[in-house]
């Protein structure tokens, strides 16, 4: 590869890596305390919007529950919270969480026991969504589903772990969530300090997330998981088995989910149900879309814009911002197909408007019309 | 193949992204003090889009009209009240990011909001944090009571517990409870199982839905089987449209088992239709036809200002009162700084449309009377019982020996 090649070729990520720097030391300057604050949770959902861009946009696994993996690492580290909270709180006996004593539990359940630790938190937010994923992954990938019914089958996912969540509200805190969690590790979370440090580290999951995307879509692996998209049963024949390759992509996409989870929790405060079931697991895929879901920083930038548009939108048209979103969404989705990050392709194939013959066939032509 | 060689699109994105988080730079803040020499900022924070539009917006329209009447009578401290509305989205997240732009942002010096138990557990810290001050107008299970939030709706000893007693004395023993699966009907529920076990009570069935269930013959069918003396129904929303249907159609008459609602107020009979829901009953502690004089008034400025058509409830005169309440308390503390409002708290009273309330200091809940009302066919709801008394509030339920199991 020649030199101007390799230039040409990093630009991408070298734009949206120099992007990141910039957000790292240049907003703090310019944002007050709750701007970060809120600029942190767009970040969250970028992160997010990595792992669908994988799954999606490389792998063809239309990704539509992944708010239950976003609120596995959510509520890993929320738990943990919570138990610290109640560990400092001189109203709660037996150091027990105050729903769990109102509901009647007179000792800690089970699986809440190892969360005490930090660490084991973190490390939970990380693997249980990972262990779930792969799991569901590898049991529907090895029968075949794909297209509409992995789609549905996702969704059903989302519908059942929210309607479980509120169902054992002596377990989990039901439909109010986690909330009121001040310390972690010993430190408040309320501080300037802690609230940039919790910015810095969603900036800096960000990025290693998206370097560790951009070297995975760039290996023979990547190339494997897109001819898997665009046919799988020809991949099949050449002797590759698809599940393992699915499998692997559908787990790190949920290993991002639940990453931005865990640090989701203590920026916002609360996680609750209604965050993390069916329309949030829509709207985090509907981001994508809108950034571009066959580009990793499209789709990252794709969530964040959704976001803020949103803020945007309802703080300044407090009775009427949902009628402007809609018509964000319509707008977007009617004329650019690829999102944002693909404007310029769609535009171009707009202009030059070529004969079938020697149109490229996008992904969407292709996929799934083998037998 | 790629999709797209990396190139011009970068541009693009480059661009968007910039947007982005200039975006979030655009709202820079306003004004940086709550208070000036003539105008005062609160925050309205209610749920203006999403599931729980249909009742908030009702909530905001009564605090609204509380606050023209105030600023239309000298405002408070001499300042007009200028509001600032947001939308909570019915999703507890947002009401936590709301809640910290109006103490942070706008600098409102009290917010008015909340419904559901969630959106007030999720604001609850950010009140804390920045030392605000939240009024929060809807009956709730109890077991809270923030230095940062005054409740003026009923806490459960003033809804639920009167609403028992008035079943007891009535001689219904058994007991079919009906609810939405959430905090609020599952509380409920345990107290009503306390108070139950304790006072030879029979709970025949507790049955849950998750919320905008609309398939109830399973369970009108059970009651119609089963012939409990009571329903004790905490459904909440759309839900109780097709309960009500279907439990006419399996026939079930409020004679055979009235049904004792507690979320059921003016605004839902509407949808429910007076036809389906007569004759059953009803838990609160103010109705539009509550017999006093600043009923009277205020149901004629609610409807000279929005229509003829519109109802009042509870939970709306709860929210207008806040606003009145607020307005004592600042009057009485001579300041606006939440602290000095906090301490002016205990004792201040007004005459609202569910008649003279007072502020308990300790709990900062509202003394109320609870009241047990009668839908007509209608739509409205005739009062046929009342607490002898109004009722200190007791979120804790310390004064109740059967339910000391319950607070741990």
């Amino acid at each position: 590869m020649t030199a101007p090649a390799l230039i040409t070729r990093l630009r991408g990520p070298l734009t949206f890596l120099g992007l990141l720097a910039a957000a790292l030391l240049v907003m703090p300057l310019l944002l007050e305390p709750f701007r970060l604050n809120q600029l942190a949770q767009y970040l969250c959902y970028a992160i997010v919007a990595l792992g669908i861009a994988l799954a999606w946009g490389r792998g063809g696994m239309l990704a539509l529950g992944h708010g239950v993996y976003f609120g596995l690492g959510a509520y890993a580290m929320a738990m943990h919270l919570t138990l610290a909270a109640a560990a400092t709180d001189p109203l709660s006996p037996g150091h027990l969480p105050q729903f769990m004593v109102w509901s009647g539990l007179t000792e800690l359940p089970w699986f809440w026991r190892p969360l005490t630790n930090p660490a084991t938190a973190i490390a939970a937010a990380l693997l249980v969504p990972t262990a779930v994923a792969a799991l569901l992954g590898w049991s529907v990938f090895r029968q075949r589903v794909r297209g509409a019914y992995f789609a549905i089958l996702n969704q059903a996912l989302a519908a059942a772990f929210v309607i479980l969540l509120i169902g054992q509200q002596h377990l989990t805190g039901g439909s109010n969530g986690l909330t009121d969690f001040p310390v972690f590790a010993g430190t408040s979370l309320y501080t300037p300090t802690a609230q940039y440090t919790l910015y810095a580290l969603t900036v800096l999951t960000l990025g290693a997330t998206y370097l560790l995307f951009r070297h995975i879509t760039l290996s023979r692996y990547g190339k494997l998981l897109i001819a898997i998209r665009d046919g799988e049963d020809r991949v099949r024949y050449l002797g590759y088995d698809p599940t393992w390759i699915k499998t692997l992509a559908y787990a790190l996409s949920a290993t991002a989910a639940g990453a931005a989870g865990a640090l989701f929790v203590p920026i916002m405060g609360i996680i609750s149900p209604s965050l993390i079931g069916v329309i949030p697991s829509i709207m985090m895929v509907l981001a994508v879309a809108i950034g571009g879901r066959y580009s990793l920083a499209g789709a990252a930038t794709g969530a964040v814009l959704m976001n803020a548009a949103q803020t945007t939108f309802a703080e300044t048209f407090a009775g009427g911002w949902t009628y402007l979103q809609g018509a964000l969404f319509v707008i977007v989705i009617a004329l650019a197909p690829r999102g944002l990050a693909g404007l310029t392709r769609t535009a171009a194939q707009a202009l030059s408007r070529p004969t079938p013959a020697n149109t490229t066939p996008t992904p969407e032509t292709t996929t799934g019309s083998h037998p | 193949m790629a999709p797209t060689p990396p190139g011009p699109r970068t541009t693009a994105i480059a661009a968007t992204l910039a947007l982005a988080l200039a975006a979030t730079t655009a709202c820079a803040p306003g004004d940086p003090a709550g208070v000036t020499d003539d105008t005062v900022t609160v925050g309205m924070l209610h749920s203006l889009s999403g599931t729980m539009a249909i009742s908030e917006v009702t909530v905001r329209d009564a605090v609204e009209l509380a606050i023209d009447e105030i600023n239309a009578d000298g405002g408070v401290l001499g300042r007009q009240i200028e509001p600032v509305i947001e939308d909570g989205a019915s999703d507890e997240a947002t009401f936590a990011d709301r809640a910290n732009k109006l103490l942070n942002d706008d600098n409102a010096v009290t917010v008015f909001g909340g419904w559901t138990s969630a959106s007030r557990k999720a604001m609850l810290p950010v009140f804390e944090r920045n030392n605000g001050l939240l009024w929060y107008p809807v009956q709730y299970e109890g077991l809270e009571s923030s230095p940062n939030i005054v409740y003026t709706g009923a806490t459960t000893n003033q809804q639920i517990i009167p609403a028992l007693d008035y079943l007891r004395e009535q001689g219904h023993t058994s007991l079919y409870l009906v609810g939405s699966d959430y905090v609020f009907p599952r509380t409920a529920n345990q107290i009503i199982t306390a108070y139950a076990d304790a006072h030879d009570m029979e709970i025949i069935a507790e049955e849950y839905t998750p919320l905008g269930h609309t398939e109830y013959s399973t369970i009108t069918n059970d009651i119609a089987r089963t012939e409990p003396d009571a329903v004790f129904n905490t459904l909440n929303g759309d839900s109780n449209v097709s309960f009500f249907q279907q439990l006419r159609s399996a026939g079930v008459t409020p004679d055979d088992s009235p049904v004792l609602s507690v979320s059921v107020a003016e605004e839902e009979i509407e949808g429910i239709g007076p036809d389906n829901i007569a004759g059953h009953l009803t838990a609160w502690n103010y109705y539009q036809t509550t017999e006093t004089d600043t009923n009277t008034g205020f149901v004629q400025a609610f409807t000279d200002t929005y229509g003829a058509d519109r109802v009042t409830s509870d939970p709306m005169q709860s929210a207008y009162n806040a606003v009145h309440l607020w307005k004592a308390a600042v009057e009485e503390a001579d300041s606006f700084e939440v602290d000095d409002v906090r301490a002016a708290l205990d004792g201040t009273t007004i005459d609202a449309p569910e008649g003279t309330i007072t502020i308990d200091g300790d709990t900062q809940h509202v003394i109320k009377t609870a009241r047990i009302g009668q839908i007509t066919d209608t739509g409205l709801i005739d009062e046929i019982w009342a607490s002898p008394e109004p009722i200190t509030p007791d979120p804790y339920l310390t004064g109740y020996d059967w339910a000391a199991d319950l607070t741990g």
